[in-house]
């Protein structure tokens, strides 16, 4: 028939618009999902940085500066996702999924829609990075910084989409949280340099796909950086292939 | 019309051997049922009857254990988007979103089923004031009572002129007052759209006010299927109700020995009893107390009503059951506002 093309985009675009108006609606859970990140910065930056210094030109509040943007897209990016969850428990779910549209539409726009409000709070945070000279970066730099921050947030929405998929009741939330955001974020060297770390500690940071995003951001935006950026771009591209795949298998099998 | 396949089905809605288990447990047995174009058809039954689960069933939402049904001639097996493009459904759980405008709840669901922007433009108008939204429009969901709430999702129910329209005990939790409305909007659907309805409630005086027929469905089976008058009509006579002094099961079957009394039933020291002649059998009624040695302390009569109907079908009261509801639903409300 044909309309079937034009029907995913607009499913998408709905789905995304709907993000989008509760975004701009909802100040105070824009504010308070912005405190945490802040706090990390300004505090422990100013905190450890008294005492520690990552090199004689890099200050600690300039070496966690990156990791504090991909902290921002990790925790805005899995809560999204998961906020299938929320939609379940109101029972809002329900209208979306009896509706004539694909489920593949409904996954990509809910996830294009949080990661498109989880790169506007990034944003702020990369300006204000910018504003303050704790990162330096040309264009190219700054929109090499955008592709990993669209990378990691991709792959989170879509791994919180999985996990809302294969979970009832949103009780389940907190314990993902300190299970799986937590140590994902700790372990991904936003907050420690990686050389000289124990190897148990080593295999650990290796094997989370967050560090080769804050990795990249670090090399974008000019900061003491390990791996080629190459190297970091195909290793964190496979993971958002990976997750987006799984996020849609179980997200298509979920009952409604 | 178009789209009916080869006169197989001859209603809109047609169920043939449906069946659904959970495990062991037979939540809708082998049902088969016609519904007709137009017909405001009434699913009546306890909760966990089966009346969500067939909902569920005929709007592609749970697959069925076995046996099939189509709506508007679309199997609803295997061509899920032709049955969701011609019903709308109106969920028993409350399913809007609290963060958007009763206009944005709206105008997402005309998006969602590919209608451009002045159509949802107009029909948005149009449902707004068939269910008095209008001066609400804008305002966020999370502000809106109970009753507006539901009102707004038959109204979003509407946007896309389903054929079909599937009301999940639309008046589950409200006052009687709001009630009543929604009872009126209900049948302008029917008189102005000649849309089909199915209604499941647990009201008996829903069903009887609204329903040209009914289904009474018990433990996942159809018991009975008629009009509400026949079904009355089929208790014949009046209902008389005792209150007793003293419960004696010894009176009770002194009772349902004699030859007028249709159905006896008996609870806390009340007693009811469907017979031919009322006026005529109230004497017998004191004479067989007074040889039992029975206190009757006020008798009553009066017509048949859907609940004696289900009484009498299936031995048990439709209230029993349904009394913890509208609470649990003002629990989701609750939890929706704390949000």
């Amino acid at each position: 028939m044909g309309t079937k093309t034009v029907n995913l985009a607009s499913t998408i675009y709905t789905l995304w618009l709907r993000e989008i108006k509760k975004f701009q609606r909802n100040r105070s859970r824009l504010i308070g999902s912005m405190a945490l990140p802040a706090l990390f910065l300004v505090v422990l930056g100013s905190g450890f940085g008294s005492f520690f210094r990552y090199r004689s030109d890099v200050s600690y509040m300039q070496f966690i500066g990156p990791g504090v943007v991909a902290m921002s897209l990790l925790f805005s990016s899995m809560f999204g996702g998961m906020s299938v969850l929320w939609d379940r428990q109101f029972g809002f779910l329900k209208e979306i999924l009896v509706a004539p549209v694909s489920r593949i539409g409904i996954m990509a726009g809910k996830t294009l829609g949080t990661v498109t409000t989880s790169l506007v709070k990034a944003l702020v945070f990369l300006i204000a990075l910018l504003a303050g000279k704790l990162v330096k970066a040309d264009p190219a730099g700054i929109l090499l910084a955008i592709l990993f921050m669209f990378l990691i947030s991709a792959s989170f929405v879509s791994l919180g989409i999985a996990f809302a998929a294969r979970m009832s009741d949103p009780h389940g939330f907190q314990l993902i949280m300190n299970f799986l955001i937590m140590p994902v974020f700790f372990l991904s060297g936003a907050l420690f340099p990686l050389d000289g770390i124990p190897w148990w500690l080593r295999i650990l940071t290796e094997l989370n796909p967050l560090t080769y995003g804050v990795d990249g951001m670090r090399f974008a935006l000019g900061g003491p950086y390990r791996l080629a950026p190459l190297w970091n771009l195909v290793i964190l591209t496979g993971f958002w292939v990976v997750s987006t795949l799984a996020g849609a298998l179980l997200f298509r099998k979920m009952p409604a | 019309m178009g789209g009916d396949k080869g006169g197989i089905a001859s209603g809109i809605i047609s169920i043939k051997g449906l069946t659904k288990k959970f495990g062991d447990l037979t939540a809708l047995g082998n049902m088969t049922l016609e519904i007709e174009q137009g017909e405001l058809f009434g699913l009546l039954g306890p909760n966990g009857a089966g009346k969500t689960t067939l909902i569920s069933m005929l709007s592609t939402m749970l697959p069925a254990t076995s046996g099939g049904a189509t709506v508007c001639g679309h199997d609803v097996r295997h061509e899920e988007d032709a049955v969701r493009q011609c019903i709308g459904i109106v969920f028993q759980d409350p399913s809007l979103d609290d963060d958007l405008t009763g206009e944005e709840n709206l105008d997402f669901h005309g998006r969602l089923y590919g209608m451009d922007f002045r159509t949802r433009g107009s029909r948005m108008a149009e449902v707004l004031r068939l269910v008095d939204l209008e001066d609400r429009r804008d305002d966020l969901v999370k502000t809106y009572s109970g009753g507006m709430r539901r009102r707004l999702e038959i109204a979003r129910g509407l946007m896309h002129r389903p054929r079909v329209l599937f009301l999940d005990e639309p008046t589950l939790g409200l006052d009687p007052q709001t009630r009543r409305k929604i009872w009126t909007y209900i049948r302008s659907l029917k008189d102005s759209y000649g849309m089909t309805i199915i209604l499941t409630t647990h009201y008996m005086d829903e069903a009887d006010q609204l329903c040209s027929r009914i289904a009474v469905i018990d433990r996942g089976e159809i018991v009975a299927l008629d009009s509400p008058e026949a079904l009355k009509a089929s208790l014949g006579g009046d209902v008389l109700e005792l209150d007793i002094a003293d419960p004696d099961p010894v009176f009770i079957e002194q009772l349902k020995n004699l030859e007028e009394v249709d159905h006896i039933s008996s609870q806390n020291g009340k007693v009811a009893l469907t017979v031919k002649n009322g006026e005529s059998f109230i004497p017998r009624i004191f004479e067989t107390a007074q040889t039992v040695g029975v206190e009757i302390t006020s008798v009553s009569m009066r017509k048949p009503n859907l609940e004696d109907v289900f009484l009498k079908l299936t031995g048990r009261e439709i209230r029993d059951e349904g009394v913890k509801e509208p609470k649990e639903r003002m629990r989701i409300y609750m939890w929706a506002r704390r949000r």
